[in-house]
């Protein structure tokens, strides 16, 4: 008896070593699966798949490439596709197809993205949850909503809560409307990265660790410019971050309401930025995330962040206890030890190439009107020469065009 | 002159018939349409007699390196109607003409002396036990599934089948199939995990080199992979002129002219190219400028220059989790601080390369990439 229990012992801690078990899925549950996979794949244009309310247990990663298909479920907290203990992934939901639309149901706890939509024009996700139910992990999922390499993409009336990456992410597209979504408890609320013409308003961007990012990065199918990212509510986005080194927001201290990065031409107007402990908005190069080296970074990127226009946000808190060390050195440095960063912190890269009597070219600069001040922390110099010289960044830019939807989504 | 070819033709058909031969088996047939709801409505590959038979004209091959799939054998053949042929290319998938029929069974060897059971598989590189022209001994393995890819007039399909537990057909599995299996080592080591059948559409996760036309390549049939010998029943061979000869394929060079991938495994082959093999075959259908990948700025198929392109230095995009805590993607002479090997090392699904098509770790072609990019000259210099 004793040996047979030892021999369990011994095959359960075998099985368990550095593996996935297969999940419990009950009969009911393992049906509902398979018939999901098969509507998926029997898909036609024009089809709508609906998924009534339920609690569904998923094990298997799903995937969609049929042109013109709609999800729908009964609410986005009545329809709830879980994928704890999926054993399969990647995604929750894979969809690389055209006129896609999803509505009305909620994707849990997925090992990796939650909805990823890779190549497509004309994407709707309306009234979509996507949570990672324990909470902030760097073990939940990198990406909730993440379409990439899209164009006309929609995303409205959503909420993403605990992705370990960005909780609304835009990668490499264009012509981008985010909208009337809640992202709250991930490390980036939502990141416009690589993409032209975005516009990101009505959105509450709460307990991040960064609420609203506009970024550049390297090496990929296109640099980002034209965000406008206007009438938000960014509350209190100081979470301490909780992404994997070397993912690119792991470079985002903690306690940053809008962060530009490295992106061009983008206008920042009318948002509501409150209790950002490190600062309300962050302007900086990718020279500060620390991942620039020349061996790895394609030469014409440009790490620069070139034509931001600030004005007209309505500004309070923040700025009083900067995340990591060096900012904190800052800080007291310039503000003492009870002062606090102004509303604007930028670290002070600026494209040696460009400068004419230490200033950009006119459409190339950082215009900031309505701020209570600036630091320049003098990045390039290791912070030794800091400037709160406003003098630099009073300026005005053309104001980007509004983001027209062609066609505008039926929803 | 032309009178001996057209001689040396007739026998080697003769030849291909007599050892491929099978009395009883109905002819191929293919299917233009639909999803035939078992393997044997195709008679490419049947359990006939206790041997997993492959039907006249049905030519079997293997790839310098190929895919790993939580260690299973494979055993891929080729069909194609009479009268026409794929079109040879040095870096592409070969044309294909309509009703070619490209199948691939995923086997185990049965662990040595131990009784079948439904789960236990062994993990072993011995393939004495496998084809080897005469049929599979069903004795000897435990079939999982035979994956179908058709070149129909709209395109290739692929159509996965999953072998019942009598082993004597497999059965239409569209929406793929999750199997509690054991790999058992010739130590008696013994390692549990979830044998994934892929879904239709996760197929095309790795079949569909173009991102954009989505459309449906075998990954395979390339000259760089066939370039090989086989052990045919009527002797050895090169691939690609074997397929020749039969009259499969059209306009390939002398094989001394054609492009060849090494053998991972071959360890008089250069690490270079052992280790670019076997990321080529791995990562490559996703990895490369159309693919699945190509957001990510990281390519890994043969072609890829060795600088940032292939991931020296290259931070990563999307990685998310899947860092592992690395700033770039292949720190050279390191390893250890490098995202991809880490990737590779994973079993979690948001974590692990590549994403789809395997549960286990492979222990050897880790340790391959691993020594490749301990062998990487220079450093990443980060610019402040």
């Amino acid at each position: 008896m004793r040996k047979t229990t030892t021999l369990i012992a011994a095959a359960l801690l075998l099985a368990g070593c550095g593996h996935q078990e297969a999940a419990q899925q009950s009969q009911t549950d393992q049906s509902f699966e398979s018939k999901l996979e098969q509507q998926l794949l029997d898909a036609k244009p024009g089809s709508v798949i609906d998924i009534p309310a339920g609690h569904y247990s998923l094990k298997r990663g799903l995937s969609l490439r049929t042109d013109g298909v709609t999800i729908r479920g009964a609410g986005m907290d009545k329809t709830v596709l879980s994928f704890k203990g999926q054993v399969v992934g990647p995604e929750g939901l894979l969809v690389n197809a055209n006129d896609f639309t999803i509505e009305n149901l909620a994707i849990e706890d997925t090992m990796g993205d939650a909805l990823k939509i890779n190549q497509g024009k004309n994407i709707t996700i309306h009234g979509v949850r996507v949570e990672w139910t324990g909470g902030p992990s760097s073990t939940n999922g990198a990406y909730g909503l993440y379409p990439v390499k899209t164009q006309n993409t929609l995303i409205e009336d959503s909420v993403v809560i605990g992705a370990s990456d960005a909780g609304i992410y835009v990668g490499q597209s264009n012509n981008i409307v985010v909208r009337r979504n809640r992202a709250e408890q991930n490390v980036a609320g939502i990141e416009i990265e690589n993409s032209v013409n975005a516009d990101v308003y009505d959105n509450t961007a709460t307990k991040n660790t960064g609420g609203i990012l506009v970024f550049n990065m390297p090496n990929l199918s296109q640099a980002g410019h034209a965000s406008r990212v206007f009438h938000n509510k960014v509350v209190a986005n100081n979470t301490a971050n909780f992404a994997k080194k070397g993912a690119a927001v792991a470079s985002v201290p903690a306690g940053s309401g809008v962060v530009i990065n490295s992106n061009d031409k983008v206008e920042i107007f009318d948002n509501d930025i409150s209790d950002s402990q490190t600062a309300s908005i962050i302007i900086s190069s990718y020279f500060s995330t620390n991942y620039y080296n020349t061996r790895g970074v394609a030469a014409d990127y440009n790490p620069y962040p070139k034509g931001i226009f600030v004005y007209g946000n309505r500004i309070t808190g923040g700025g009083d206890s900067p995340d990591g060390l060096k900012l904190k050195t800052l800080k007291t440095a310039v503000y003492g030890l009870s002062g606090k960063f102004p509303d604007v912190l930028w670290d002070g890269y600026a494209d040696p190439k460009d400068l004419v009597n230490g200033l950009p070219p006119a459409d190339d600069r950082i215009c900031l009107q309505d701020v209570n001040g600036v630091i320049n922390a003098d990045g390039p110099n290791e912070y030794k020469n800091p400037s709160t010289d406003m003098k630099p960044f009073q300026c005005t830019l053309p104001k980007l065009p509004p983001v027209v939807l062609n066609p505008e989504p039926k929803v | 002159m032309p009178m001996k070819m057209w001689m040396r033709g007739l026998m080697l058909l003769a030849l291909v018939c007599l050892t491929a031969c099978h009395r009883g088996m109905d002819p191929v047939t293919f299917h233009d349409d639909g999803y035939p709801p078992k393997l044997g409505d195709w008679h490419v590959v049947e359990a006939r007699d206790g041997t997993l038979q492959l039907n006249n004209g049905v030519v079997p091959y293997e790839l310098n390196t190929p895919l790993f799939t939580d260690y299973a054998h494979k055993l891929r053949t080729i069909w194609m109607p009479k009268g026409v042929s794929a079109k040879y290319n040095p870096t592409e998938t070969f044309d294909f003409p309509v009703g070619t029929i490209i199948s691939k069974t995923f086997f185990y060897p049965l662990p040595k002396g131990e009784a079948r059971n439904a789960t236990d598989v062994a993990r072993t590189y011995d393939t004495s036990r496998d084809f080897a022209g005469q049929g599979l001994n069903l004795n000897n393995v435990h079939l999982v599934e035979t994956r179908l890819l058709v070149r129909r007039k709209e395109g290739w399909v692929a159509i996965p089948y999953v072998w019942n537990a009598d082993q004597t057909e497999a059965i239409l599995a569209r929406t793929g199939d999750v199997q509690a299996l054991t790999l058992v080592s010739d130590n008696g080591q013994r390692e549990n995990f979830n044998y994934v059948v892929p879904d239709q559409s996760q197929c095309v996760s790795c079949h569909a080199h173009d991102w954009t036309t989505r459309a449906l390549q075998p990954i395979g049939p390339k000259a760089r992979h066939l370039n090989r010998d086989y052990h045919y029943p009527d002797g050895d061979e090169n691939e690609l002129t074997y397929l020749t000869q039969v009259g499969y394929l059209t306009g390939a060079p002398a094989p001394t002219d054609a492009p060849r991938n090494a053998n991972w495994m071959d360890q008089k082959a250069p690490l270079d190219a052992r280790a670019r093999a076997y990321l080529d075959i791995n990562c490559g259908h996703c990895h490369n400028p159309k693919g699945a990948a190509n957001t990510t700025g990281l390519t890994l198929d043969i072609n890829t220059p060795e600088d940032r392109h292939i991931g020296f230095c290259k931070p990563p995009t999307a990685a998310g989790q899947g860092t592992g805590d690395h700033m770039f993607d292949i720190v050279p002479g390191h390893p250890d601080d490098s995202i991809l090997p880490y990737r590779l090392s994973s079993t979690e699904p948001g974590t692990m390369m590549p994403e789809i098509g395997r549960s286990t770790v492979h222990q050897e072609g880790v340790a391959l990439i691993k020594a490749w990019i301990a062998a990487q000259p220079g450093d990443c210099v980060v610019l402040h």
